[in-house]
């Protein structure tokens, strides 16, 4: 089971911030997500969206190991 | 160098004084204090939110290359978290050096990044809901400023 994490718009999208999904890899938890969701699986599509697992931002699919980390990040915006 | 995430109001002048406090090389402190903006009633509070453990790391990526890009002696970081009022500092930037421009400029620099690189997510509360606030196009170019 990896934890998934979701920020900002995102968790407002989705009606939660933290849940665990299994998953073997970051595609098929984002199709897993898009299944349940077609508007959250957008909202993760959406420009500027970055994925980072156990807190270190990572580009294309993963594998993901149990208790994997998935935090889903749109734009940031500090200060 | 600090780096803090904090839900508690920030008291500048004690951060300062603490900052600039037993400095025998140090001839320039530099600091900015960003405050949540009413924008005349329509955001009745700011939010931000962190990823807690990657925030901190993050900006203190930041910082190291400040560090290194101005030949800074020390420099503090604190950011709010939370729910803020209008009025209240949202983030404190503090710079020491052994000359003010590099002080001034490392201060502007933390700032840009801060801006549109920190990992926080900002939410407008006002008299019509709440919205998300993403950088604008500003934030952007003021970024692209110190790209070599």
């Amino acid at each position: 089971m990896a934890r998934v994490l979701l920020f900002g718009r995102l968790s407002d999208v989705a009606g939660w911030r933290d849940r665990q999904v299994e998953s073997p890899f970051l595609s098929a938890l984002r199709a897993k997500l898009t299944d349940e969701d077609a508007a959250l699986g957008e909202a993760l599509a959406g420009p500027g969206v970055q994925v980072a697992i156990d807190q270190v931002i990572v580009r294309g699919d993963t594998a993901l190991n149990a208790g994997s980390e998935v935090a889903f990040l749109p734009p940031m915006s500090g200060g | 160098m600090n780096v803090r995430l904090t839900f508690e109001t920030i008291d500048i002048g004690a951060i300062l004084s603490d900052f600039a406090r037993g400095r025998a090389e140090v001839g320039a402190i530099a600091s900015f204090t960003g405050l949540a903006r009413a924008d005349g009633g329509a955001t009745q509070i700011l939010e931000l939110e962190a990823y807690p453990g990657f925030t901190e790391v993050e900006i203190g990526k930041i910082a190291d290359q400040a560090r290194v890009r101005f030949d800074l002696l020390d420099l503090t970081i604190l950011h709010r978290v939370g729910k803020i009022a209008p009025g209240e500092p949202v983030v404190f930037v503090a710079t020491a050096a052994r000359h003010r421009r590099a002080a001034f400029e490392a201060c502007d620099f933390l700032m840009d990044y801060l801006k549109s690189r920190a990992p926080f997510w900002k939410k407008e509360h006002g008299p019509d809901g709440a919205r998300w606030v993403e950088p604008h196009d500003r934030d952007h170019a003021d970024l692209a400023r110190w790209e070599d």
